[in-house]
């Protein structure tokens, strides 16, 4: 192979945080968490299949202040990924790749996952009472 | 037209493997999970404050079932297609790199069949 002390192109730090550039490794971010937000979603299913005992212990888990906050960031991170993962099946077929959309879109996949986020709490907080 | 050389070819370079069927795979999983994961969602929302019994009856209705299985097969599949993206993008030592990739693969197949298997379970007896 040829000699490694090639020049190396400009590392990420020296470039100034973009809409696209933030929401694309968020993505990255929010499917990992997500993938790790499974396991505690798999935990629940099973726990049900053991009886209502197991499954009362997990409830507790989720209603716990700690289980709630990771509730909360599942919750974002799945409406975050799923409309950004919209974009990207966009992009796929060829469509929204200009500058301009992907800024636009960008800010969309923003502002409906904080949004979405707010209303799921408010509609799934025991407050609002879902029986 | 093959766009490389046939020392390239010999040597095994360039894209002969499953690329096109990974990429594919975690677009139709995708796909499948965007009205999977909002239905999920919503049922989860409704669900709230309901216990054990209310869960029981939800998943013993044939269509949750059947929704919770297919969920339960895109969500899955699609979490280690996206891990396997992730940890070949960023872990380069190859003992490290394919351990994680079989580890990834066993926790995802395991998880996605316990999951399966819970739902039928309470949907059966209950």
């Amino acid at each position: 192979m040829a000699a490694r002390n090639r020049p190396l192109s400009p590392h990420l730090q020296v470039y100034r945080p973009q809409i696209t550039s933030v929401i694309s490794i968020m993505h990255r971010i929010t499917g990992v968490a997500l993938a790790f937000g499974t396991i505690l979603l798999a935990y629940w299913i099973c726990a049900a299949a053991y009886g209502p005992e197991a499954f009362h212990r997990a409830e507790a888990l989720v209603n716990s202040w700690f289980g709630m906050l990771i509730l909360c960031g599942f919750t974002f991170a799945l409406y975050f990924h799923l409309a950004n993962g919209i974009r990207h099946l966009f992009w796929d077929i060829g469509k929204g790749f200009d500058i301009e959309t992907t800024r636009k879109t960008g800010w969309m996949v923003a502002g409906f996952s904080i949004i979405a986020t707010l209303a799921t709490v408010v509609l799934a907080s025991p407050w609002v009472g879902a029986s | 037209m093959k766009m490389e050389s046939h020392l390239g070819r010999v040597r095994g370079l360039g894209s002969a493997k499953h690329g096109l069927t990974h990429w594919w795979a975690q677009r139709i999983t995708a796909l499948a999970l965007i009205p999977l994961s909002l239905w999920f969602m919503a049922s989860v929302i409704s669900l709230n404050g309901s216990g054990y019994a209310g869960y029981a009856a939800w998943i013993s209705e044939f269509g949750n079932l059947i929704m919770s299985v297919c969920f339960f097969v895109a969500l899955f599949h699609h979490l280690q297609l996206g891990m396997q993206v992730v940890i070949e993008d960023y872990v380069h030592g190859e003992t490290g790199k394919v351990t994680l990739l079989i580890l990834v693969k066993f926790v995802a197949f395991v998880g996605g069949l316990s999951c399966i298997i819970a739902a039928f379970k309470v949907a059966l007896a209950g």
